[in-house]
């Protein structure tokens, strides 16, 4: 039931935002997370961003997969 | 999808399970709490690939699986309540309670309505301010910061016939709980994701340094979880149990502090009772007395004339404590299977007994 799926915020007014999953638009509220911006990926929950997704972070962990092994 | 495909790589997982295979001497006994990590874990096949010294067990992360009875009973003596309109979130609707089940009472004509969200039901309440519109606020604490919202916008609009029944429940109690019973003899938990992108990693603190347990948050695509169990595997074959992130691109130490705030200034601490283990101080959520308006179990008078009562022979309870699996259910797959379910395991997606069900086949 905590489901939360990675969102691309494209435009906000006021506490909602319009996000883009998958090619399909969505509106979601942003009132969890008002830092989000536009360009930001969230996490969206049952309609609510719970959780701007750190892109820095992401593409570490992904480097540390790629690298893994190689060594 | 970006964020998703990259931690569903082949090449990637084949190196972790390869590092996990290689690492891993001692026999490791893992939890994994959430019923949405005992889905992902089954799908992708994880079970099958780890070594034979790991054991994975499914925990009690499955809100409807762990809502009580008795208050399962309450919510359906609500929804039959004249003029009440009752907004759920689907997966409740067919978990069996004593005598009846939420869509049996829509079927008898209450109004019950399946919503995605709580921004939903606001909808509904605006659209029809002469009915009471209820919310059944049941979930973690990656769900009470949304109904927490919702109460607060309701209360901005000035929306009088909008109410929620608090029936959430906090995991760190529970995890306490079922470590203090000593039934489950574990050696490291994998910690919910997104309760923990709420919470921060922080909450998990005390399992490394009051019991000695290795843990690690994780996310939910498969590398995710594999890097989780090679970072458990890591701390338990070093004998140095800490506190990890293998999320890290959604899940802080501190949390989401917006998030925190809401829920705080909507709810207030109390205990909570769970199927299957009882009443735990501290383990849930009620309605400050700011917000009493919105408070449907104040609202409205609601009454169960039985007492509950749970199905012979269902071992949910054991299995939400995680010490019995469904293979040990003489119900399960004959009596009790998805389409005619006995338990709420076997009617929720992500509960344990549904998703070995469905992708378990003998690997237990």
């Amino acid at each position: 039931m905590c489901l939360a799926v990675p969102a691309l915020i494209k435009s906000i007014e006021g506490n909602q935002a319009e996000v883009d999953m998958a090619g399909t638009s969505y509106k979601a509220s942003i009132t969890l997370t008002p830092g989000a911006r536009v360009g930001d990926y969230v996490l969206l929950h049952t309609g609510y961003a719970i959780q701007i997704v750190d892109q820095k972070e992401a593409q570490e962990t992904i480097r540390m997969f790629q690298e893994m092994g190689m060594v | 999808m970006k964020f998703v495909d990259e931690f569903r790589n082949s090449q990637s997982g084949k190196k972790l399970i390869d590092r996990i295979v290689q690492r891993s001497k001692k026999p490791a006994r893992l939890m994994e709490f959430c019923g949405g990590h005992t889905v992902a874990i089954f799908k992708y096949g994880i079970r099958q690939l780890l070594p034979p010294n790991i054991e994975m067990l499914s925990g009690p992360g499955c809100p409807v699986c762990v809502t009580a009875t008795e208050d399962l009973d309450r919510v359906i003596a609500l929804s039959r309540l004249p003029g009440i309109t009752t907004a759920t979130f689907g997966d409740l609707l067919k978990i069996p309670s004593s005598r009846s089940s939420l869509q049996q009472a829509r079927a008898e004509g209450s109004d019950i309505r399946v919503v995605y969200s709580t921004l939903d039901a606001l909808d509904i309440a605006r659209k029809n301010p002469d009915r009471p519109v209820v919310f059944v606020g049941i979930g973690f604490e990656t769900t009470a910061p949304t109904i927490a919202a919702s109460i607060l916008q309701a209360k901005a609009e000035g929306l009088k016939n909008y109410y929620v029944i608090s029936l959430h429940k906090l995991t760190p109690p529970v995890t306490k709980a079922i470590l203090d019973a000593g039934e489950t003899n574990l050696s490291g938990i994998v910690c919910p994701g997104h309760v923990s992108t709420v919470i921060g990693a922080k909450a998990w603190d005390f399992i490394p340094r009051d019991y000695s347990i290795a843990c690690a948050v994780s996310g939910f695509e498969p590398l995710d979880i594999l890097y989780c169990i090679s970072m458990l595997v890591e701390q338990i074959e070093a004998g140095q149990p800490k506190m990890e992130i293998a999320y890290p691109r959604a899940v802080r130490p501190e949390g989401n502090r917006q998030a925190l705030k809401l829920m705080e200034q909507v709810f207030e601490v109390c205990p909570a009772n769970w199927r299957g283990i009882g009443t735990l101080p501290g383990s849930g959520l009620r309605i400050r007395n700011e917000f009493a308006a919105f408070d449907a179990e104040r609202a409205f008078d609601i009454r169960v004339e039985e007492p509950p009562k749970e199905p012979p022979g269902c071992l949910c309870g054991a299995i939400l404590r995680g010490v019995a699996t469904p293979l040990e259910c003489k119900l399960f797959g004959t009596a009790c299977t998805p389409e005619q379910p006995v338990g709420p395991c076997m009617v929720s997606s992500e509960g344990t007994c549904a998703a070995y069900y469905h992708f378990g086949g003998g690997y237990g």
